[in-house]
């Protein structure tokens, strides 16, 4: 439902597939990029690629991490049998990158390039509200530092191709004359191969020159996944991993395909599985304010999770998305108990009461667990059939054995927080 | 209210800030019905003379015309295939709110784009590609035309135009206040939290002017600042309200426009997704464009920047409300804000299904069913579920007790039943039922046609018998006669005895059909004094003539009365006999076989059947 990264190697494989068709057949990219995932056998692949015998090779984690080379994830110019040793010895193996820790679990494997440092530049282009800016600067590679602030930039304006002519003249003041033409005309298919694939953002640092090739050494994009319908076919069978350090958990990945079955709007992201905060809110704009909250109040540590449910899904998904959340919190009794916060604004159309019906089931089917875990509920919802939901809810409070206060649009959206911080210190 | 279709275009000059008053009427793009009653209700409690929906283009219909409420009464809305004929009709629109998907609704804009008439284009699908977008975007701005959306809710003008959704349902509407016009004017992203906004507004100062909510894309078709700019421009806007987002740079358009003069009003806004401070990784919220790819777009930095530009930013959305109350306080104290007087809005009848789901009505029914039920989750035959029906295997008997005679009879009786399915299904082609199913099927007629003009032939002298023998040999038992009586009886009066005779079978040859049925019966049922009694009239008429045996259609019929009264009381069982549910029996079971003949004929090709002419004796009077 937005722009979404993709990994290298595959940014790699559609510029080796397209790139010539975009250049009129004037630049090819060689399809040497190999993608090493958890299933891959190391063992088979160089009866697969012969090439990998035959050159120098680079290896390097392919999952959304940011300076691999400052960060020594990136071994060069080395044989196969070296580059298999490093990707056994860290496939599978958590890392802390920043502060972020995760497992390594993708990379690419590609041919090593031998080439000056004057050969390389850097090229981006990105994407706003009024055009696509292309970024260049005449040098490239880890060291090139402030490139928003250093690096020429042009607007391209929505709804036009740049050529050749223009981009030398914007952008290439800097690169030696011989090489203009080239890097002009590499740049003038990168744009289009950006603008029909649906890209939001490409960024190539550096492109080397290697005699009449320009050549892509490190590259990071994203996509805008809601064109799949449009460029879905050109992009090939990728996947959008999730950034690095937040593998989906199994529930995760559930209600991610709970989301991608329905016209509704699913999503759950677990922060902390041991918080003692947990919400289950309506609403894309509700359930970031009830975050913020939590948040003001300095409940940051306590908060398990962030999700939100919307645009009226039906009893069944309520059900299901409510049984997943509840499972979860209740997984691990912590000193002291918890909340839930079963949030909301005032609905323009989902169906509260159809809508808590769900919830209902799932907290009846939950009731131990919940006693078991000491947890508190506390309801504020309004919209269509609210009075009937909120009923329903109280009704259940009065029999559940699960403490629920219930509010409606007369009590402001987040009062509920406070509220629940209060419990959560009395209860310890 | 008669279809409305304007020749001169009745537009009147809107200054630049107003996108929608009590006159805008728009073109709902899609069948969208809910959503377009919603409009016309809202339109009622504000009073508006016609309706906000000129019309409907639905491009996978024909034209054609919808009914809705206006108030207690109903109206029709034109519906077109076609934006381009809605448009010729209603030259006075100007607002296009388009229902199309993702996929389609960036065509369906530009098409909205080319007609002069139409101002403004909400588009509400999430989804629609970004690129698509800036393109849409570029081109309103070439064209001079408004973007609302996508990924929107729409927003309202209170008491004058309300887009789709907008405000939910119409009680909200009325707690909102939405139905009158106040001081404020509100814009946000999202359309959840702009319908709770309008409540905070509601409950803290004169309410809502009119609000929009962008949508929560990266490249809204407006942006937050150009409705606020419209609010600072109409001088019936007293005060502004906004809720930004954490992602994109949107917001610090505001922080310019304050600095430098072009926002003067009273501004309340807070930025919400204060919380992604506390996430080690990024988390994509529910909006595409929540997520902050620079420090810059985090919400703590621009309520920052907000604040220190002039706004009045509350500490946190709990203080919101607050805020704004304490800003409208102020403004009343000056005299800036006269509060008017509350109007009194006519009020919208509850609809029946929404009545009736409240259990707040009751009205008696025409139709009365108690043996099946749709209704419910699950089909129900008599007691018992569908899915019971099939696993617990009852069979088509079984069936058939539970529909004909409401409750599940027992195996030895449905069993019974289907083996007369069996035995009555066909006779050949030669009987009446059988030949003119064949004449019909060879006369071109359908299926239907073709078993009708045969069943039209069951009654007294073909397959009456079922029903005449049961009834005939229940009375004679049931009134103490004596078989010799019975039979003596029946011929001083002339009359045949039901199910007695055939035309080939006799004593010595006896019909299978009735040795298995009459063997059946004798076997598994508890009683059979009908039977019996038949057997023994039987004995005397065959004594007189060897073919007056007891025939199969007699030996069906007065076998079920006999298994009625074993599993019913004697008045029940004959009440199922004179409604005709023995003949039903025979009905049901030759249908399968006048389906067969119509199949038969079909699949021989069989021309036109006509009767030779030296098989008719033509004897006409001289």
């Amino acid at each position: 439902m937005a722009q979404r990264a993709i990994r290298e190697a595959d940014g790699k494989r559609m510029m080796a597939r397209l790139l010539k068709e975009y250049s009129n057949g004037k630049h090819t990219v060689a399809d040497r990029y190999i993608t090493v995932s958890p299933e891959t056998d190391l063992k088979k692949l160089p009866g697969k690629h012969k090439w990998l015998s035959r050159t120098k090779l680079v290896v390097k984690p392919d999952q959304l991490i940011k300076r691999r080379g400052k960060s020594k994830l990136l071994l060069l110019n080395a044989e196969w049998k070296e580059a298999e040793r490093w990707i056994q010895e860290r496939r599978g193996k958590p890392i802390t990158v920043g502060s972020v820790t995760g497992v390594l679990d993708h990379f690419i494997v590609e041919p090593f390039i031998p080439h000056a440092p004057e050969d390389e530049y850097y090229v981006a282009i990105t994407s706003a509200r009024k055009g696509d800016n292309i970024l260049f600067y005449h040098q490239g590679g880890i060291n090139v530092g402030d490139v928003d602030a250093k690096a020429e930039k042009w607007l391209v304006q929505v709804g036009r191709m740049p050529t050749a002519q223009e981009i030398e003249k914007n952008l290439l003041g800097k690169v030696p004359k011989a090489r203009k033409a080239l890097v002009a005309g590499f740049i003038e298919a990168l744009f289009r191969f950006y603008a029909d694939l649906n890209f939001t953002y490409l960024e190539i640092n550096p492109i080397a020159i290697v005699g009449k090739e320009v050549v892509p050494l490190d590259l990071a994009a994203k996509l805008d996944d809601t064109a799949e319908f449009q460029s879905g076919a050109k992009w090939g069978g990728i996947d959008f991993p999730s950034p690095f350090g937040r593998t989906l958990t199994k529930e995760e990945a559930y209600i991610e395909e709970l989301d991608s079955k329905t016209g509704a709007s699913l999503k759950l992201t677990v922060l902390n599985p041991r918080g003692r905060v947990w919400t289950m809110v309506a609403g894309g704009g509700a359930s970031v304010i009830f975050a913020d909250t939590i948040t003001d109040l300095g409940f940051m540590s306590e908060m398990a999770n962030y999700g939100e449910y919307s645009g009226d899904p039906n009893e069944e998904f309520t059900y299901l998305y409510a049984r997943t959340m509840l499972d979860l919190m209740t997984r691990e009794r912590v000193q002291g108990g918890k909340v839930l916060l079963i949030g909301g604004g005032i609905a323009n159309f989902t169906d509260v009461a159809n809508t808590f019906k769900g919830i209902i089931r799932a907290l009846k089917e939950y009731r131990s667990q919940l006693i078991e875990n000491e947890v508190k509920i506390f309801v504020r919802r309004g919209g269509p059939n609210y009075k009937e939901g909120l009923r329903q809810m109280r009704e259940l409070g009065e029999t559940l054995g699960v403490p629920i206060e219930v509010y409606g649009p007369e009590t402001h959206m987040t009062k509920i927080v406070p509220m629940a911080m209060n419990a959560l210190k009395g209860g310890k | 209210m008669p279809r409305r279709s304007t020749k001169k275009g009745t537009q009147k000059a809107k200054p630049d800030y107003v996108l929608f008053d009590r006159e805008t009427q728009a073109f709902i793009y899609n069948l969208q019905v809910n959503a377009t009653q919603r409009m016309l209700d809202f339109d009622f409690v504000s009073g508006r003379g016609t309706p906000s929906v000129a019309a409907i283009v639905n491009p996978t219909g024909n034209d054609s015309f919808q009914k809705f409420f206006y108030g207690p009464r109903e109206v029709l809305l034109p519906v077109y295939k076609t934006l381009k004929n809605a448009a010729k009709r209603h030259p006075n629109v100007d607002v296009m709110i388009n229902f199309a998907s993702f996929r389609s609704a960036a065509a369906s804009t530009l098409e909205a784009f080319e007609l002069q008439q139409i101002r403004t284009v909400v588009i509400i699908a999430e989804g629609v590609p970004e690129r698509k977008m800036r393109e849409l975007i570029a081109k309103a701005k070439e064209l001079g035309k408004v973007i609302i959306g996508p990924a929107t809710v729409g927003g309202v003008r209170a008491g004058a135009f309300k887009i789709g959704n907008t405000g939910g349902t119409i009680e909200n509407i009325m707690e909102s206040n939405l139905h009158r016009p106040g001081s404020v004017g509100f814009v946000s992203k999202s359309g959840g939290l702009s319908n709770e906004a309008y409540n905070i507004i509601a409950r803290s100062t004169d309410g809502l002017y009119e609000g929009i909510a962008i949508g929560g894309d990266r490249y809204p078709g407006s942006t937050l600042l150009e409705h606020l700019l419209r609010y600072e421009a109409n001088p019936d806007v007293k005060m502004m309200v906004a809720l930004g987002e954490v992602g994109g740079v949107d917001e610090y358009s505001i922080v310019e426009a304050l600095e430098g003069g072009r926002l003067t009003k009273p501004l309340v806004v807070w930025t919400t997704g204060t919380c992604t401070k506390a996430f080690k990784t990024e988390v994509q919220f529910g909006h595409a464009g929540a997520k902050a790819d620079a420090d810059a777009e985090t919400a703590d930095a621009k309520n920052a920047a907000l604040k220190k530009a002039g706004a009045h930013v509350p500490t946190s959305f709990d203080d919101y409300g607050n805020t704004i109350a304490r800003v409208y306080k102020g403004l009343v104290k000056k005299g800036i804000i006269a509060p008017a007087p509350e109007p009194v809005a006519p009020k919208v009848p509850m609809d029946y299904a929404a009545a009736v789901k409240g259990k707040v009505i009751r009205k008696p029914t025409n139709f009365i069913c108690t043996i099946s039920n749709d209704s419910g989750e699950e089909l129900l035959y008599g007691p018992m579920m569908i899915s019971d029906v099939v696993k617990k295997d009852i069979g088509i008997g079984g069936v058939i007790s539970l529909l004909w005679f409401k409750k599940l009879l027992p195996p030895y009786a449905t069993k019974f039943i289907e083996m007369c399915l069996v035995i009555t299904a066909d006779h050949g082609p030669a009987v009446s039922g059988a030949h003119n199913t064949i004449v019909a099927t060879r006369a071109g007629k359908d299926l239907i046609s073709s078993i009708v003009s045969g069943m039209l032939t069951i009654g007294p002298r073909f397959g009456g018998a079922v029903d005449g023998a049961a009834q005939m040999f229940s009375e004679a038992y049931d009134s103490g006669r004596t078989p010799a009586q019975f039979v003596n009886d029946m011929k001083a009066k002339g009359v045949n005895i039901q199910g007695i005779g055939h035309m080939v079978k006799s004593v010595h040859n006896p019909d299978m059909r009735v040795t298995l049925i009459a063997g059946y019966a004798k076997k598994h049922f508890k009683r059979t004094p009908l039977l019996d009694y038949a057997f023994e009239v039987e004995k005397l008429t065959t004594s007189k003539k060897d073919n007056l045996i007891l025939n199969v259609d007699g030996c069906i019929g007065i076998c079920f009365a006999d298994l009625l009264r074993n599993e019913f009381t004697k008045e029940e069982a004959d009440e199922y006999i004179k409604m005709g549910a023995l003949n039903a029996l025979f009905v049901l079971g030759r249908s399968i076989g006048l389906v067969g003949h119509h199949l038969d004929q079909k699949r021989l090709k069989q021309g036109l059947y006509r009767h030779p002419w030296d098989d008719i004796a033509y004897m006409l009077d001289k």
